[in-house]
């Protein structure tokens, strides 16, 4: 079966009958490189997901003041809820058990500026702990500390991509910048993964904040760190906890969805991962709707090779080909075939994957990749089933009787 | 060489049962050139494939060159086939994508003949129907009866005990026919045993024996005198 005479003569088959091998060759090559380029972007997507949700702590609530939607306890509806110092410190109090740190954010904007430089940025008015849960990064000098807060300094830590417009290539440590009117003095630059919003944004004590806003004590939202320990239902139930606090401290009717709001970015996170791996989910069966259509599309090529072929191979038969030659013809040759040209397809797409990396960055596909060892199940599967499809037509080929074949047409 | 005894053959034709041949006694002596001859119907064609493996019989008994040819596997068949016959088809059969001396060594590839003693012999037997200058051509640049001068030297290059021509000639001019004959009747000269099937009456002249079917049976089985096809071909 694999003397250098069988190869020999399946080599020349091959050489002889360019368009079916190339025919045969190509489907399977096309499958498999299909199947690799849409997994490889399924990663790819999964990829991007993780990077858009994974630069942020996942320990993490936010809560947000609403308005009420029915009247209760003397209370009209439509009321404002507002939060401000003192729930800082009842949530410090009353939740110590479960929580790392608790810090306000007291959103801003306006135009901020340097000598002759000026542009619009956001600003976070934030406690020191606000650091953990964005995963700010310190590049230069330090980030707001507890005596900042204390003492209400004004000073000012900026993004990397803010240093970059305002300051260009000087340094921006220990320079005073205008934010809206005050001036600020910069003790810090940070970067962060979460893109360049992120980067545009500038973080100042939320004391002195609220004493440039008219020396009030008002918080935009709270953002609860809580210990990781709790898992996924202690956050769950910290969650219902902290929500029923709040509506009985802000008198607001249990049942009111509208009073506060909590963003419970652990809930959210899961479910974005099943967002993502619905998404692969969804890529992965395409990729497998390719090679099953790559199968099929060997196999009617096959059956074409053996009906195309009856006449030769009743030749064959008369000339003393055993059934087993016959079919070990057939089989070899598009084993060999399926082979060559399978791991030909495949390498093609690995190799665009490879060369893809943030390409694709701007359709949600980052670094797509796919498992070596899926790659190669997929092009091992697509050369069996071909081989399967090639044998049932030879099988039957061989049994034909050599004067069934050879009558004339 | 070729005994047959009482041998029936009978196809179903979904209810009917088509009783082909109905008890035929026949034999063959090594080195005869037999014709056989009969309108279409008479069970030529099942006469031949039965001797020629490609068909197995109901009733009777087969002896090839002193072997019992019963119960036969394809495998069996196929090896039988490759040792004790060469076929002659009336379309030629070659292989189109091989050249004529690829074709010819096919049936040593299959007896397991290594490459070079291969072509070798494939290059003997070519040159002895006269196509050695044609070896690297490809059937379709060969004309009709050069075409079934290679399938000729195909089928004796496994040393067949006999060579079996289904209509050799009836895909040819009457020129190219005689061309053929001649051939063969060059063949059986050397010693070699052939059987003819055909319905012509010329071509079953060239032969030494006409045995004559109808309907299933033997009608007439004579000796006759060789009308050599050298006479016809300049």
């Amino acid at each position: 079966m694999f003397s250098r005479d069988t190869w020999k003569e399946i080599f020349e088959t091959i050489q002889k009958n360019k368009l079916r091998t190339f025919l045969s060759g190509f489907t399977v090559a096309i499958g498999i490189f299909i199947f690799v380029v849409l997994y490889g972007f399924g990663n790819g997507l999964t990829n991007t997901f993780n990077k858009f949700f994974g630069d942020d702590a996942t320990n993490v609530l936010f809560i947000y003041p609403g308005r009420t939607s029915v009247p209760y306890a003397g209370y009209k509806a439509n009321r404002r809820i507002e939060f401000d110092n003192s729930d800082l410190k009842d949530i410090e109090h009353n939740f110590a058990m479960f929580i790392d740190y608790v810090t306000p954010r007291i959103n801003g904007s306006g135009m901020v500026k340097y000598k002759n430089e000026s542009n619009g940025y956001r600003t976070r008015a934030v406690a020191p702990s606000h650091q953990y849960n964005e995963k700010t990064i310190m590049m230069k000098g330090r980030f707001l500390n507890d005596e900042d807060v204390k003492h209400k300094t004004k000073y000012a830590v900026i993004g990397r991509l803010v240093e970059e417009d305002l300051f260009g290539r000087e340094n921006s440590i220990g320079e005073f910048i205008d934010i809206t009117g005050s001036s600020y003095k910069v003790i810090g630059v940070f970067q962060d993964d979460g893109g360049d919003n992120e980067e545009r944004m500038i973080y100042i004590p939320y004391t002195t904040k609220q004493l440039v806003d008219k020396n009030t004590d008002k918080i935009d939202q709270i953002v609860v760190g809580f210990k990781p320990q709790i898992g996924y239902s202690g956050a769950m139930s910290l969650e219902k906890s902290l929500e029923k606090y709040f509506k009985s401290k802000k008198f607001i009717n249990p049942n009111d969805q509208n009073g506060i709001f909590i963003n419970n970015v652990a809930d959210n996170l899961k479910q974005n991962q099943q967002l993502a791996s619905v998404l692969q989910l969804i890529v992965s069966f395409v990729a497998l709707g390719t090679i099953i259509a790559g199968i099929i599309g060997i196999s009617n090529i096959m059956v074409f090779v053996v009906k195309e072929r009856t006449k030769e191979l009743g030749v064959r038969k008369a000339l003393g080909a055993t059934p087993k030659s016959v079919i070990s013809t057939i089989l070899l040759e598009s084993i060999f075939i399926t082979t060559i040209s399978g791991f030909f397809g495949m390498m093609m797409g690995v190799v665009l994957l490879s060369s893809m990396g943030e390409k694709l960055e701007d359709y949600f596909i980052t670094d797509p990749y796919i498992d070596m060892g899926i790659a190669i199940f997929a092009t091992i599967l697509l050369i069996i089933c071909g081989a399967i499809a090639g044998y049932v037509p030879a099988r039957k080929a061989a049994r034909i009787k050599p004067i069934v074949a050879l009558r004339d047409e | 060489m070729i005994e047959i005894k009482n041998l029936h053959k009978s196809y179903k034709m979904g209810n009917n049962t088509l009783h082909v041949l109905k008890g035929i006694n026949f034999n063959v002596e090594a080195g005869e050139l037999v014709a056989i001859m009969g309108s279409s119907g008479s069970g030529k064609s099942t006469l031949l494939n039965i001797l020629g493996m490609l068909d197995v019989l109901d009733e009777g008994s087969y002896t090839l060159d002193g072997v019992p040819i019963v119960n036969l596997n394809e495998t069996k068949a196929a090896q039988y086939r490759n040792k004790f016959l060469g076929f002659v088809f009336q379309s030629f059969n070659l292989i189109n994508y091989k050249n004529a001396m690829e074709n010819v060594s096919l049936p040593l590839y299959y007896q397991g003949v290594g490459r070079k003693e291969r072509q070798e012999k494939a290059l003997k037997y070519l040159e002895q129907v006269g196509l050695k200058e044609w070896a690297g051509h490809l059937p379709s640049e060969l004309s009709g009866g050069q075409k079934q001068r290679v399938a000729i030297a195909r089928a004796l290059a496994a040393e067949p005990k006999v060579l079996m021509a289904d209509e050799p000639t009836g895909a040819l001019d009457s020129k190219t026919s005689y061309e053929v004959m001649d051939l063969i009747q060059k063949i059986n000269d050397a010693g070699n045993t052939i059987l003819v099937v055909t319905h012509e009456p010329d071509i079953a002249a060239m032969c030494k024996r006409i045995v004559h079917l109808k309907d299933g049976v033997i009608v007439e089985d004579k000796k006759v005198d060789q009308v050599r096809a050298s006479e016809y071909v300049q």
